[in-house]
């Protein structure tokens, strides 16, 4: 078993093995947070440039609730997941409840909307601009998706991102479903949870720093990977 | 399309990456999950005794820790192999619902009352729980309840009744403040507020933010703590892991077991109580 992040401060395991116990909490953060970007992104990106090109009965209310849905309580995602994926629940026989694949499925409920509606109105703008031609040189809408998500990479860079810092930050739906389990499904957010509740606030807040110096480092890897941090204007 | 590829492959990188994080924990038949109250978790006893049964049996316990009502119904729903919780009457009615077989004792503790130890309603160095009580609600001093359905609650609950106060009645949304929230949480409120609370041992002892709050009342027999493990009735739950699950619990109530549990020590004082121990 994991030794308690509470021993980490007392120092009453060697540093090696508690070092062990942390590490396996940041990395299940980043998983359960890139796994769930990494799956909502193609398709909010997809969706929200289908929304923004393509004309169909529908589109501009799924537009406002993409919108809507910017604010979705993640407490609501993680209990409806929960009826859902309990043994008592229609999709109990997966035997999913308090796994991180019930909490990557969560954080996917979450991300898509914010990479929808952030992309839709990227490529919408894009479309108004060059749209026109591309439909004159014969590209069809779907065609011409990939093209218009090409052509302003850097907001789209920050739907995603907008989207990572959904998830990474996130803790009521992921308790939920999560369970908060050492050694399983605990994150950085559920052990700051987890620590303030034992009381121990000042391991809490540490914790919160590193979270929060995790976050800056994974933005700003994302953007020296496009080498869009050249101090050009913002879209 | 340099963009789309990096996305693609970015994407694949991290979905192998976050695969492989928890492909090894993954849950098999030697991994049971066990749903209990908040106490025997935060305070430290089952990280310190898991490791000794999963060294002796190869059997991993994940630990769900939540308040007793809430791991009832959690096993009651089917998503746990066994419960270690202490409330009684909420025991009685799980078992007598069928979803548990009999509730085995494994350890006990006491609960106390704990306030600030300017102690305006003088209740300290009480032993009895209720005319703490009655004093605190006459005294109309601030007090706060967990209202969350966990063992401490329902205790406080039944406290109250003896007292024949209904504190919801007499104090909600003044002194009496229903915080809907863990031990700890409420210990936090307490602390934060000046005001008094009814705790368990375990986590009182092993909590790092007591700042102002001191032990007020103990020693009350209607303050006796009982942690119970309870199996699931395969013929209700034929879903749950139920020979490593029986296993867990036969060993917690072993001579190993309960050596363990009575070794467990925060600033060398006792938390739990082996059950061989109990004062009855």
């Amino acid at each position: 078993m994991t030794p308690d992040l509470a021993d980490l401060a007392a120092g009453s395991f060697t540093p090696i093995f508690a070092m062990a116990a942390f590490w396996q909490i940041v990395a299940l953060s980043l998983g359960v947070s890139f796994a769930a970007v990494a799956l909502a992104s193609p398709a909010g990106m997809l969706l929200g440039a289908a929304l923004a090109v393509c004309r169909f009965p529908g589109r501009h209310g799924l537009v406002v609730l993409a919108n809507a849905f910017l604010g979705l309580p993640p407490v609501v995602v993680g209990l409806a997941l929960y009826l859902l994926l309990s043994r008592s629940g229609p999709l109990g026989i997966a035997g999913l409840l308090f796994t991180p694949a019930a909490m990557v499925l969560a954080q996917i409920i979450l991300a898509l909307p914010i990479v929808t509606a952030l992309v839709h109105r990227v490529v919408e703008r894009v479309w108004e601009q060059y749209g026109g031609p591309l439909l004159v040189d014969g590209a069809s809408r779907l065609r011409a998706m990939p093209h218009l998500l090409a052509i302003e990479p850097r907001p789209i860079a920050t739907a995603i991102l907008a989207g990572f810092g959904r998830t990474i930050s996130e803790v009521g739906a992921i308790l939920i479903v999560g369970g908060n389990i050492a050694g399983y499904t605990r994150t950085m957010t559920t052990a700051i949870v987890l620590e303030t509740s034992k009381g121990d606030l000042s391991l809490a807040l540490g914790l919160g720093l590193i979270l929060i110096g995790i976050s800056i480092a994974v933005s700003s890897g994302f953007f020296a990977l496009g080498g869009w941090e050249r101090g050009q204007s913002w879209h | 399309m340099a963009l789309k590829e990096a996305f693609l492959a970015g994407g694949l990188a991290t979905i192998l990456g976050s695969g492989a994080c928890w492909a090894a924990p993954s849950p098999s038949l030697q991994t049971i999950l066990l749903a209990s109250t908040t106490s025997v978790e935060n305070s430290g006893l089952l990280a310190h005794i898991l490791p000794i049964f999963t060294k002796e049996s190869g059997i991993t316990v994940h630990v769900l820790a939540q308040g007793t009502g809430q791991a009832l119904a959690t096993a009651a729903h089917g998503d746990a192999d066994l419960v270690l919780v202490h409330d009684p009457e909420a025991e009685k009615k799980f078992i007598a619902a069928g979803d548990g077989l009999a509730a085995r004792q494994i350890a006990w503790n006491d609960f106390i009352i704990v306030g600030p130890r300017s102690d305006p309603a003088r209740i300290k160095g009480g032993h009895d729980a209720i005319a703490a009580l009655k004093v605190i609600a006459a005294a109309r001093a601030p007090f706060v309840s967990r209202g969350d359905k966990s063992g401490t609650d329902a205790l406080e609950h039944r406290l109250w009744k003896v007292a024949a106060i209904d504190p919801a009645k007499a104090g909600g949304g003044s002194w009496y403040r229903d915080i809907g929230g863990g031990m700890g949480a409420a210990l936090n409120a307490a602390q934060a507020m000046g005001a008094y609370t009814l705790s368990d041992r375990g986590t009182w002892l092993s909590f790092g933010n007591k700042g102002d709050l001191a032990v007020l009342v103990e020693g009350d027999p209607r303050l006796l703590n009982r942690y119970d493990v309870i199996l699931l009735d395969p013929k209700k739950h034929p879903e749950a892991k139920q020979t490593p699950a029986r296993r867990f619990a036969d060993w917690l109530l072993s001579p190993e077991g309960q050596d363990a549990i009575g070794a467990y020590r925060v600033k060398g004082e006792q938390l739990f109580h082996p059950s061989a121990a109990t004062p009855r």
